[in-house]
């Protein structure tokens, strides 16, 4: 892909991204009454505090002009007070995402390591008892409930096995110093072996749950299109070739089937960050999804506002990543 | 390889060949069955169900399943934490799933096929306009949309609706406007324009009528989706309130008592399985019959 | 005959078990390729050409099988040859091209790749590292990419298919074809997918390379004129049969089988443009559930009730043979 292309598509994102912030600001709106006395409830404040809080959601401006300032706080990562938590939103969030970034990559890599193979097997032996319990399995994994697997998994393997922490992120998350702030990295960096095993330990189950629905539909996408690229003619020339099997399924057909699958997962990767708010809750994973939920129950309204724009923003990128992803992998594609 | 000459086969109607091929499976007939058997359930809930499913018995707190030790044929699958019977409560549960289901997809579809015959034929500033709105839905995870929506607007019975169908209807929108514009180029629509047809006449008769089998395969996936999320939303605490029985909140009830009463969370998310489950298979055999590629 | 025929197909039967039963594509084909020579297989699309060929290269795809007969290439029977040895036979001593060299390239790779695999997978005159057995491949690809004429090859051998023009395209896959030097080339309809101007030059480049290297080439095509002007004998065939088989020009000159006339009136000729065009009504038959007896029948002009019986292949003067009741003195 070219670089005039790039920076043409990149462009195209400025219309999306600002339509996202305007619904984001938008809901806002929605709320019925007045956001502000909501969101204090029944907590004592002084008519000082109460002016604050209105100044610093912008309530006592125009709402175009509420906008603007929305607008230019969000781009430099400004989303105001967290009432509740008596410090900036974002900082408020930033010391949860790591939580979430790791769990997420952690799904995804489960997810890629058992569709990808899966798929490709199930496609080369079509109709065979493997390809049908591919088929079944993956069925059974996009009507699975996430938050009710993820309850089975912890009844087996936490309550009744007791081989598994039942919830939280680490034991000893105190006592390694963080480095990227991902525990299974940092554990390693610092040579803390224990300390990552016991990070696995408590990331494992939620991973499962969360990469599940994610690892059905890829099988699903990789199958689907290791079928179709079998049938091609490139694979049957590759074979009159005389090629061995191995370099015609690996080589051949391989490289195109995993197009639709990686572009797949670029998106999908975009619908684990829905699935945390459920899975994080579950697991009492301490992670941005369930801070959303907490936060929702405590009409922390600012900080639901800014989480579901950064989770928004995210995963445009994560689709526009996906698009580059596609033309990089397929040169007929000439972006 | 060029492939074997078609088979001259008896020409049928189209619809009645694809009923008859997706009947052909007995899985998906199975299926399609049980979906029934689950929207009859609900709506016959207050004649089948053998208990009020919020009538709360204190000495029946966490009554096991009736195979259990201290369980009661009665109360076949236990009771949860305040003795409410589980089996009549995922009875009434199911009415919520598949309401909001149903609701979602009737709404969703109805403005999303007319959204996407409108940009897929008139084109123009119309495709400009609805489509810069798909890509900006598609800019949002779906839960979270969802969830912020409900977080601002408040739990009920119509919020829930109304905050996913609002992302909902992009996924119609967009397979009938890639439909329209496809059937837009084929013969017999040149010729009714030709002949002078009205855009809506063309609409509604000749491309319409094409785009159905694929607007039915999606509504069916959609729906076991939907019925997800629903009770992703209710067992996050935000679908419908207590003490309305529904089967994400009967499991997230059951959370609290994982160590000892396992049956609280099992059976209505078994139950959730079932439907999505079933709804899948079906929607999976329709596609099958419906696209004459995949039949061999 | 002079030389014993490098390919020879003896009453091979090819079945695709289908939902509306089993299809007989391949119906007992015989059929010989001599060294040197070029065959042409004729027929419309489905009755069978392709897919007895694919049955000689061993690339019939499920539920597809070889359900009889035999094929020998090179002295060795290919229908019950286990599959190592048969891989190593193709693409270095029987190669193929493909309908549309689009499809058949794989767009994911560059042109030298794909020559260069199939050099370094036959070809035991590379020797030295894996890096020097490379290079001396990919020396072999810029070399067969002049040898089929692509201008400024050198330049173009790290392109990828797509970036090249159909007429190219085909004659890459010639190249990769021909690049372990095989003695028998199968051409899958090579001009289908081209333009008029640009399919002259490429079955011309076919025959200049089969005198150069002198190997056999079995030309399949629907286009009989394609055959007049570059085979020395044709098979003609029709529902999964061998119906026709003579040389070139007494097979134009005289075609014996009404379906072999049939396909000679509906040919356009310069020399009688005003004459009507002749199509062959009708279509041809279904495959599975076949009646016995001739299978061109239905549409046959001259049909009599004998034809209902089988009809086998009756040997003419002149090395032709034909599946015609009314060959044999009738007229």
């Amino acid at each position: 892909m070219s670089l005039g292309r790039l920076i043409e598509r990149l462009a195209q994102l400025v219309p999306v991204l600002l339509g996202v912030s305007a619904i984001v600001f938008l809901m806002m709106a929605l709320t019925p009454g007045d956001p502000v006395e909501i969101m204090l409830g029944d907590q004592h404040v002084t008519e000082e505090q109460e002016r604050a809080l209105r100044h610093d959601m912008g309530l006592d401006l125009p709402p175009h002009e509420r906008f603007v300032k929305f607008l230019a706080n969000a781009a430099q990562g400004n989303f105001g007070q967290s009432f509740f938590h008596r410090q900036p939103v974002m900082d408020v969030i930033a010391s949860r995402l790591p939580a979430t970034i790791e769990l997420s990559l952690v799904a995804l890599v489960l997810a890629l390591a058992t569709a990808i193979p899966l798929g490709v097997l199930a496609a080369v032996k079509k109709d065979s008892w493997l390809d049908r319990a591919a088929t079944v399995t993956s069925l059974f994994g996009v009507s699975l409930p996430g938050f009710w697997f993820g309850i089975l998994l912890l009844m087996l393997f936490a309550v009744h096995l007791q081989v598994l922490p039942v919830a939280g992120r680490a034991g000893y998350e105190s006592e390694v110093a963080p480095i990227t702030h991902l525990l299974l990295i940092d554990t390693l960096l610092r040579g803390r072996l224990d300390a990552f095993l016991d990070a696995l330990s408590h990331i494992i189950l939620p991973a499962v749950t969360l990469g599940l629905p994610m690892a059905a539909i890829l099988t699903r996408v990789t199958r689907t299109s290791m079928l179709e690229v079998l049938d091609q003619d490139y694979v049957t020339f590759a074979r009159a070739k005389g090629l061995r099997r191995r370099a015609v399924l690996a080589k051949h057909a391989l490289k195109n089937a995993l197009i639709p699958t990686v572009t797949v997962a670029a998106i999908e990767t975009g619908s684990l960050l829905g699935g945390n708010m459920v899975v994080e809750t579950v697991f009492g994973w301490p992670g941005l999804g369930r801070l959303v939920v907490e936060s929702i129950f405590v009409r922390n309204y600012p900080l639901v506002q800014a989480a579901v724009l950064i989770y928004a923003i995210t995963y445009v990128m994560l689709n526009f990543l996906a698009d580059v992803l596609y033309t990089v992998l397929n040169p007929r594609v000439r972006l | 390889m060029s492939a074997v000459p078609a088979a001259a086969r008896p020409a049928r109607s189209p619809v009645l060949e694809n009923l008859a091929a997706f009947a052909a499976s007995k899985l998906s007939l199975t299926c399609a069955v049980l979906v029934l058997g689950c929207v009859v359930l609900a709506i016959a809930a207050p004649l089948v169900a053998p208990h009020d499913p919020n009538e709360a018995d204190l000495f029946r707190r966490l009554q096991p399943p009736a195979w259990m030790e201290g369980g009661e044929i009665a109360y076949l699958l236990g009771c949860d934490a305040l003795g409410r019977d589980i089996a009549s409560r995922i009875i009434y549960g199911a009415r919520i799933s598949i309401f909001i289901g149903a609701a979602v997809i009737l709404v969703a579809t109805t403005i999303g096929v007319l959204a996407g015959l409108a940009a897929g034929y008139l084109r123009g500033w119309v495709d400009v306009a609805i489509s810069r709105l798909v890509d900006i839905l598609l800019g949002f995870p779906y839960l979270i949309f969802a969830i912020a929506l409900i977080a601002m607007t408040g739990p009920g019975l119509q919020n829930i609706i109304l905050a996913l169908a609002y992302k909902e209807w992009v996924i119609p929108c967009r397979v009938v406007r890639g439909e329209t514009l496809a059937a837009r180029e084929l013969e017999y629509v040149e010729a009714a324009r030709a002949l002078g047809g009205s855009s809506r006449y063309i609409m509604w008769r000749e491309i319409l009528p094409n785009i159905l089998s694929p607007v039915i395969v999606v509504s069916t996936v959609r729906m076991a989706h939907v019925i997800i999320l629903e009770a992703s939303l209710s067992f996050l605490g935000l679908g419908v309130q207590p003490p309305t029985a529904s089967w994400g909140s009967m499991v997230a009830d059951g959370r609290a008592f994982m160590l000892d009463a396992w049956w609280v969370s099992t059976f209505p998310g078994l139950a959730i399985l079932v439907l999505v489950l079933s709804i899948n298979v079906v929607s999976q055999g329709l596609r099958d019959a419906f696209d004459p590629r995949m039949r061999r | 005959m002079s030389a014993p025929p490098i390919l020879s197909v003896r009453g091979l039967r090819t079945t695709f078990a289908t939902r509306h039963g089993m299809v007989t594509a391949v119906d007992g084909v015989d059929l010989e390729v001599l060294p040197g020579e070029c065959l042409g297989v004729v027929g419309e699309s489905g009755c069978g050409k392709s897919v007895t060929f694919a049955s000689v290269m061993g690339l019939v795809k499920p539920p597809g099988r070889i359900a009889g007969g035999s094929i020998r290439f090179l002295d060795q029977e290919l229908t019950t040859l286990d599959e190592a040895r048969f891989r190593a036979l193709r693409g270095r001593d029987m190669a193929m091209t493909m309908q549309d060299a689009l499809t058949a390239l794989n767009p994911a790779y560059t042109v030298a790749d794909q020559i260069m695999e199939v050099v370094l997978e036959h070809d035991a005159s590379l020797d030295g590292s894996a890096r020097q057995r490379r290079a001396q491949a990919r020396a072999r690809a810029l070399e067969m990419m002049d040898l089929v004429g692509i201008p400024s090859a050198a330049k173009r051998l790290d392109d990828y298919p797509h970036q090249f023009s159909g007429g190219m395209r085909q004659r890459i896959m010639i190249a990769i074809a021909l690049a372990c030097r095989p003695r028998l080339l199968i051409a899958d309809e090579p001009t289908t997918a081209l333009d008029v101007t640009i399919q002259a030059q490429v079955l011309d480049l076919i025959s200049t390379l089969r005198t150069e290297l002198g190997m056999s080439v079995v030309l399949i095509t629907h286009d009989l004129a394609v055959v007049a002007e570059h085979c020395d004998r044709v098979v003609v065939m029709y529902a999964g049969q061998v119906v026709e088989t003579a040389p070139t020009r007494a097979l134009i000159d005289a075609p014996e089988h009404p379906y072999t006339r049939g396909l000679l009136a509906s040919i356009p000729r310069l020399s009688a443009l005003d004459a009507p065009l002749d199509p062959i009504d009708g279509r041809v038959p279904d495959l599975v559930d076949l009646p016995p007896g001739c299978r061109f029948r239905e549409r046959c002009t001259v049909a009599e009730a004998r034809c209902t019986s089988e009809v086998p292949m009756v040997p003419l003067a002149g090395e032709r043979a034909v599946r015609c009741v009314l060959a044999e003195g009738g007229r």
